[in-house]
């Protein structure tokens, strides 16, 4: 085969680009598939998966396999944005804790504030606080996910604060934010990204829970975690499809992002970039 | 120009901790003096782990002595900011280079340097793109040293600079410095525990710590004095 001729970093890069390649097919067909999400059809209620209805219907003869898409259309959007959001507020952070001990003093404290709670519960009543919906989902999250990327940003900076050609650049006359810009966000940055990708799971995970547990999106928007939380009233009667499809593909979009978080990170690390 | 260091007294233990002993019974330098004038090679010598990376380190300003002075023709010149006229170079280039700046970025990081310091050392021009990890130690030194030698450098440490080369390079790069100090007025500090290049390069040579009362380091020293 062709792809055994390449060496490792070629074959992650390909496998890489075979997975975003499906995502993006995901997203555009959970783009186009929000009519047929929503109109139900009371001739189909409830039937098994066939040649027509791929995923099967649900109880009010909904399309699952276009309810799913959309489900995770939403998911992934959501996942995103605030992945990206709290990636960013991490950073902020962590630069701004490394830079002023004033600044470290009370960072730490709001760490440990955020952490010290469970995240669901937190989670929870910032969504209900907001009044539900995506809205306060998608605050939710990305005010409860920064900690843990902020704290390794921290410590990645105090690292590189003590390395000589920071001091070097000092002693040159660089001005602190000359230095935090030019050569800590640099030096931070494959952390940074690693660590945005492997929140994105993270945030889909917890965006699907939230709404299962009936905090989070409103019944009428198809997102995983009300698809999961319907099916459940009528796995007792047997009608299996409604939730084992939007499971298995959620598992499926969240073990890919993990996935390409721990090559990424496998590039991130110089001394494993060339093997 | 006079570099002079006066009443040294450092340990790594913070002064006024609790552990006030470890304070005492860590001292490297204690009482130092030092003066080092424009236009002159004072070579330092001394074995390792005598605190020579250490007195670099805080005529360069990196580090803040617990007692004593740091002047510049009478007046004190470590600033929190600004370019600091006292630099000095590390023993291994690559610590003291950016790991994802390009060459040409990295030098250019203490100001334009001259093109005659950049034909004087050998930079070449097809190095300026690459990173440090693609290039050897002894061509990273001598970025180092380039970018060190901005024109409001007076004075320069180097602090087992040339301990990692060969003997060309290490020939080429003092005489390039030799020149550059008498070219325009530079006081340079050679730091090493090589007594043959010391004597090949320095106008005098200091024993190292001579100045100092710590007891581990006094007969070494002693030994160091005689000979020099």
């Amino acid at each position: 085969m062709k792809i055994r001729n390449g060496n490792r970093r070629k074959r992650i890069w390909l496998s890489l680009g075979l997975l975003l390649l499906l995502l993006v097919l995901l997203l555009a067909a959970g783009a186009v598939s929000e009519e047929n999400a929503l109109v139900s059809d009371f001739t189909q209620v409830n039937q098994p998966p066939s040649i027509e209805h791929i995923f099967g219907t649900d109880w009010l003869g909904r399309d699952m396999l276009a309810r799913t898409l959309r489900g995770l259309f939403l998911s992934i959007l959501l996942g995103a944005g605030t992945a990206a959001a709290s990636a960013g507020i991490a950073l902020i952070c962590g630069i701004l804790a490394a830079m002023s001990k004033w600044a470290d003093g009370v960072i730490l404290y709001l760490i440990d504030l955020v952490l010290g709670i469970p995240h669901l519960l937190l989670l929870i009543l910032i969504s209900l606080a907001l009044g539900r919906g995506f809205r306060g989902v998608a605050v939710g999250i990305l005010l409860t996910h920064w900690p843990s990327l902020a704290r390794v940003i921290r410590g990645e900076i105090l690292q590189l604060k003590e390395s000589p050609y920071i001091w070097t650049s000092q002693k040159l006359g660089k001005s602190r934010l000359w230095i935090a810009l030019h050569h800590m966000v640099p030096n931070v940055l494959p952390q940074f990204l690693t660590g945005m990708v492997l929140l994105f799971p993270h945030a889909i995970l917890h965006e699907s829970s939230v709404t299962f547990l009936g905090f989070g999106l409103s019944a009428e928007q198809p997102a995983i975690g009300i698809l999961l939380s319907e099916s459940m009233r009528y796995l007792i009667l047997g009608n299996w499809w409604p939730a084992l499809f939007p499971g298995i593909l959620l598992v499926a979009v969240v073990l890919s992002f993990q996935y390409i978080g721990e090559k990424l990170r496998l590039f991130a690390d110089p001394a494993g970039a060339h093997r | 120009m006079i570099l002079e260091a006066k009443n040294l007294t450092f340990s790594y233990e913070k002064d006024g901790s609790k552990n006030k002993q470890n304070y005492y019974k860590n001292i490297i330098l204690k009482n130092y003096h030092l003066q080092l004038k424009s236009g002159e090679i004072l070579g330092l010598m001394a074995p390792s782990g005598q605190g020579k990376t250490t007195l670099c380190k805080l005529l360069a300003g990196y580090e803040k002595p617990q007692e004593g002075e740091l002047l510049l023709d009478g007046k004190p010149y470590i600033q929190k900011r600004g370019y600091c006229p006292v630099q000095m170079i590390w023993q291994h280039g690559i610590l003291a280079l950016d790991p994802r700046m390009r060459m040409k970025d990295s030098l250019r990081e203490g100001g334009a340097v001259a093109e005659r310091v950049k034909n004087g050392l050998g930079l070449r021009e097809e190095w300026m793109d690459r990173f440090p990890a693609e290039l050897s130690g002894g061509e990273l030194q001598r970025f180092c040293i380039a970018r060190a030698l901005g024109p409001d450098t007076k004075f320069l440490l180097a602090d087992e600079m040339t301990a990692m080369l060969d003997l060309i390079s290490q020939c080429r790069i003092w005489k390039f410095l030799r020149r550059e100090m008498q070219e325009r007025e530079l006081g340079i500090l050679a730091v090493s525990h090589d007594e043959g290049l010391l004597k090949r390069i320095a106008d005098r040579i200091l024993a190292f710590p001579a100045d100092t009362d710590r007891k581990a380091g006094e007969k070494r020293g002693e030994r160091y004095r005689a000979k020099a």
